[in-house]
């Protein structure tokens, strides 16, 4: 099993619904997310285009954070997940800095927090809050390893690309374009 | 009382336990109090709503964490307006609970009007304060000279209880500022407005064309999920914009017009269409009136005359044309929402329904659907007086088609004029913050200032409160039960909104508020029941529903009561216009003294150095009714001001760069927006998102951030047609110094 998401860029207005749905859904507190949108222009008026993206933790399958945690706090879970365990994070922001899609933060209880994926969610047969909320319906979740699943079936029919593949991470978030 | 950060705290750590799925079993205990037979909001995990946020009213569920208290908001799968999904100020709508600047008990004015003196009231002693003034004004000038301004469902019951006491004047400034234009046009063209939602089949469509507006940006729900449907489905969208627009980054074709010359590209479309013979033959022969007049009005307005207006190229109106015409019938030119522009926009808004017309569009699937609306009988009531004047009366031989009350004629003929006999002496103010949502806000203020009693109903301090004789804090949708609603969409369906939590402080729903306030007039018999639940009860149960099942089900869905959402090929129709034909040229227009047929008149330009403003919408913000929510602030804080880099470099402005605005009037903004530099904009125009700049210190998140664009429209447009406030004719200039306390006063 391998979990992945894909983005449509193409149908993505940037409402930044998936980051509020978020934040309700896994009580991200004010002032922090775990997801944004980036929008990028290109051209001079009226040569102009414009690529938004919805943008999270990536779920490498090589995660420099995972490598570089001291303490085992930030650890692959059951589909590739990436996880941080509260518990067992000390907060010295390794990860942060090692991570070059700049999407993990630390919370003020202390630790160190990122996207899940909505593991709670979809443990329940759920999709994650992001990609339920998403008005445009420009989010696909599924398993890789499933032919059939969302993701798996969009990247089939789709031209997609990733965030800084040089950086050998093997990111889980793909961007139909 | 819990706050923001105990709620955090509470349910992160009981987050496991929660199990609050969409399937989620449901547990209704059965209220036996009365014999009834529905549950209070303590009984349910989840409860059903329809979102207060804008006036899309999305259906869904509000789920409370372990403590009971509300958690999150999410949309109700068989929701026509949603299918389950919120936009983000919906999804954001807890922050409206959780604001904890929200109005928390009833306030009477200590002071002049104006100076922000209050003292704290109970219920009793304001609601008495109101009687005694609408008892004085009614004997001294008749009920008449009351008017209610609303915008929210609270609305629907200080209607009923202004019709029993005698005065009609009820007005949403979503009319005259906002979408009055477009129904006027639809209405005199096809015999029907547009309504809202909108009627617009955008999900089937082949070709959606808008113009100016900003579908994406402006998140009215339903659009939004439909465009990106169509986008799915390979249709064609061309938009009209002087700004790259989110919607205008998803279309094959961009018309980067130059501003306040929308009528004349659109007449040039109708030319080409015309003159290539690429419209609907059959459906103009069977269905229209006046095609031969359109034609010989058009016969010159060629796209090449077009060009030295509009700035956009011939070819570029020949081959959008002819896109649209490819598409036909399945192709929308988008009437907008917002539409009161230049003063000439029932007009613009008559060639939008003129080229739908001709291309045949009305009634066809991909087009413009028939909708359906689920009647609720009222409970019988005795009958309202009938009152000697309407608004009407201060404006003789004006606006003669405007449909609805105009909420701006009620403030200006709040001002004494010797001309004039009607005038209002008092205004409930519910959910509208009135100083920002009508333009020229010193009028406003005179106006209020002329009143003998401000009443204003709210759940939070807007400004508006801050001018009140007496502030009502309303609680917010998350803690009251409202009216049913009805549609209209493609299928009947209603939807329940209760109280998932008790009321939070001294706030109270607004039928209470009503129906409180009626016994003190003596009207009572209009409110015979004490819970809003009851009634409520006894209407679903007139259409085989009940209140306990939607308690469980939230929205109930009703097949169509006539035949199918689109016209049958070759029906017979009778349009409920003159002719009973779809009007080209239209005799209602002729009748009331306005052109039949559109013409293009230039707007002035902006003077040297000034620059035109626009604004629109974001799309975490609600006018400016979300500025405050924790959630949303935090996507969106403040707006900015959107620069072409050609105009940059001239001004030395750079990005981020604080700045003041100062318009043709002289009209200062008192704080500062922060500069966007970007090519998305023309050259001629700036741009900002409506609804920042607050002056109200209560609103803490919200106060001094960004700019007010109202505050900067002061020059106002008025359509003759039917009276609607035309705001995007103002010019504003840069100041690179914070203006002195006493210029930006109001």
């Amino acid at each position: 099993m391998r979990y992945a998401m894909a983005i449509d860029t193409k149908k993505c207005v940037g409402c930044s619904d998936c980051v509020v749905a978020c934040q309700t859904e896994n009580n991200v507190p004010i002032g922090y997310c775990r997801d944004w949108v980036v929008e990028v222009m290109d051209g001079t008026y009226p040569q102009l285009e414009i690529e938004i993206r919805s943008e999270r933790c990536n779920h490498c399958e090589n995660s420099p954070c995972v490598r570089c945690c001291p303490t085992g706090a930030s650890h692959y879970s059951d589909g590739g997940i990436v996880l941080v365990t509260p518990d067992e994070c000390i907060g010295c922001g390794a990860c942060i800095t090692s991570c070059p899609y700049d999407a993990r933060y630390t919370h003020p209880e202390g630790y160190v927090d990122k996207c899940t994926f909505c593991i709670q969610r979809v443990a329940k047969g759920l999709q994650p809050a992001c990609v339920s909320v998403c008005p445009t319906k420009c989010m696909y979740f599924g398993d890789m390893d499933d032919p059939k699943s969302d993701v798996s079936l969009i990247l089939k029919k789709r031209k997609y690309k990733t965030l800084i593949p040089e950086a050998g991470t093997k990111p889980q978030l793909y961007f139909l374009i | 009382m819990a706050t923001r950060r105990d709620f955090i705290k509470i349910s992160g750590l009981g987050l496991g336990g929660l199990a609050l799925g969409g399937n989620a079993a449901m547990k209704v205990v059965a209220n036996s109090v009365n014999g009834k037979l529905y549950g209070s909001f303590k009984d349910f995990m989840r409860t059903p709503t329809y979102c207060e946020v804008c006036f899309w009213k999305c259906a869904g569920w509000v789920y409370k964490n372990k403590d009971g208290d509300v958690w999150k908001v999410s949309g109700n799968d068989e929701d026509m307006n949603s299918n389950g999904r919120f936009c983000p100020r919906g999804t954001g709508g807890v922050g409206m609970y959780y604001d904890e600047d929200r109005l928390k008990t009833p306030l009477i004015r200590d002071g002049k009007r104006g100076e922000q003196y209050f003292r704290e009231a109970t219920w009793d002693e304001a609601l008495d304060y109101i009687a005694e003034k609408m008892k004085k004004i009614a004997g001294e000038h008749g009920p008449e000279c009351i008017g209610l301004f609303n915008h929210g469902s609270g609305g629907k019951y200080f209607g009923t209880l202004m019709k029993a006491f005698g005065s009609p004047n009820i007005a949403a400034p979503s009319y005259a500022q906002c979408r009055g234009p477009r129904e006027v046009a639809f209405l005199s063209t096809f015999g029907e407005g547009i309504e809202s939602p909108e009627k617009t089949d955008i999900r089937d469509t082949r070709c959606l064309v808008l113009i100016g507006s900003h579908i994406g940006e402006n998140m009215h729900n339903g659009q939004v999920q439909e465009m990106s449907d169509a986008i799915d489905k390979g249709a064609t969208i061309i938009t009209v914009d002087p700004r790259f627009s989110t919607a205008a980054s998803k279309s094959k074709h961009w018309l980067p017009i130059k501003p306040a010359t929308d009528l004349a590209l659109l007449l040039a479309w109708i030319h080409v269409i015309i003159e290539e013979g690429w419209y609907d033959k059959e459906y103009v022969e069977k269905y229209t009136y006046g095609f031969e007049q359109l034609k010989a009005h058009v016969k010159n307005m060629t796209p090449e005359w077009a060009y030295g207006i509009t700035t956009i190229k011939p070819d570029v109106i020949r081959e959008s044309a002819r896109e649209m015409a490819n598409a036909a019938p399945a192709v929308i030119i988008h009437p907008g929402r917002h539409v009161t522009w230049y003063g000439d926009d029932s007009q613009r808004l008559r060639a939008v329904a003129i080229l739908n017309a001709i291309l045949g569009s009305w009634g066809r699937r991909g087009g413009f659907y028939k909708p359906e609306t689920m009647h609720l009988p009222d409970y019988p009531h005795p009958e309202y007086p009938k009152p000697r004047k309407t608004w009407r009366d201060a404006f003789p031989n004006q606006f003669p088609l405007a449909g609805l009350a105009l909420a701006s004629g009620i403030c200006d003929a709040s001002i004494p004029a010797p001309y004039r006999d009607c005038s209002f002496k008092g205004w409930i103010v519910l959910g509208t913050n009135l100083v920002e949502t009508l333009p020229n806000q010193k009028n406003t203020i005179e106006a209020i200032q002329n009143l003998d009693l401000l009443v204003v109903i709210d759940t939070m301090p807007m400004e508006i409160t801050g001018w009140a004789d007496v502030v009502l804090p309303e609680c917010t949708y998350f803690e009251r039960y409202d009216s049913v609603r009805t549609g209209p969409h493609r299928k009947r369906q209603l939807a329940l909104r209760m109280p998932a939590v008790a009321p939070k402080y001294n706030s109270k729903p607004a039928y209470w508020i009503a129906r409180e306030l009626s016994k003190k007039l003596g009207l009572e018999a209009y409110f015979p029941h004490e819970n809003l639940e009851d009634l409520l009860d006894w209407q679903l149960k007139q259409v085989g529903s009940s209140l306990e099942e939607m308690q469980r089900i939230g929205v109930k869905t009703f097949e169509r009561e006539y035949d199918d959402l689109y016209f049958a090929n070759g029906e017979d129709i009778e349009f409920l216009t003159n002719t009973g034909k779809i009007e080209l040229y239209s005799t209602e227009f002729e009748n009331a003294g306005f052109d039949p047929l559109p013409k293009y008149t230039p707007h002035p330009e902006p003077p040297e150095g000034y620059y035109r403003l626009i604004y629109g919408r974001g799309p975490a913000h609600t006018f400016s009714r979300t500025a405050n929510n924790p959630n949303l602030t935090d996507i969106m804080s403040e707006n900015a001001l959107w620069v072409n880099p050609r105009v940059a470099k001239e001004w030395g402005l750079t990005n981020g760069q604080p700045i003041w605005l100062q318009n043709q009037d002289g009209l200062k903004s008192r704080f500062s927006i922060k500069v966007r530099v970007t090519e998305r904009i023309r050259w001629d125009s700036v741009y900002m998102v409506h609804g920042f700049g607050h002056e109200n210190k209560k609103l803490s998140r919200a106060f001094g951030k960004g700019v007010s664009d109202s505050k900067l429209i002061s020059r106002v447009h008025i359509d003759p047609v039917m009276g609607g406030t035309g705001m995007r004719g103002n010019f504003v200039t840069f100041l690179f110094e914070e203006p002195k306390e006493q210029e930006v006063q109001s």
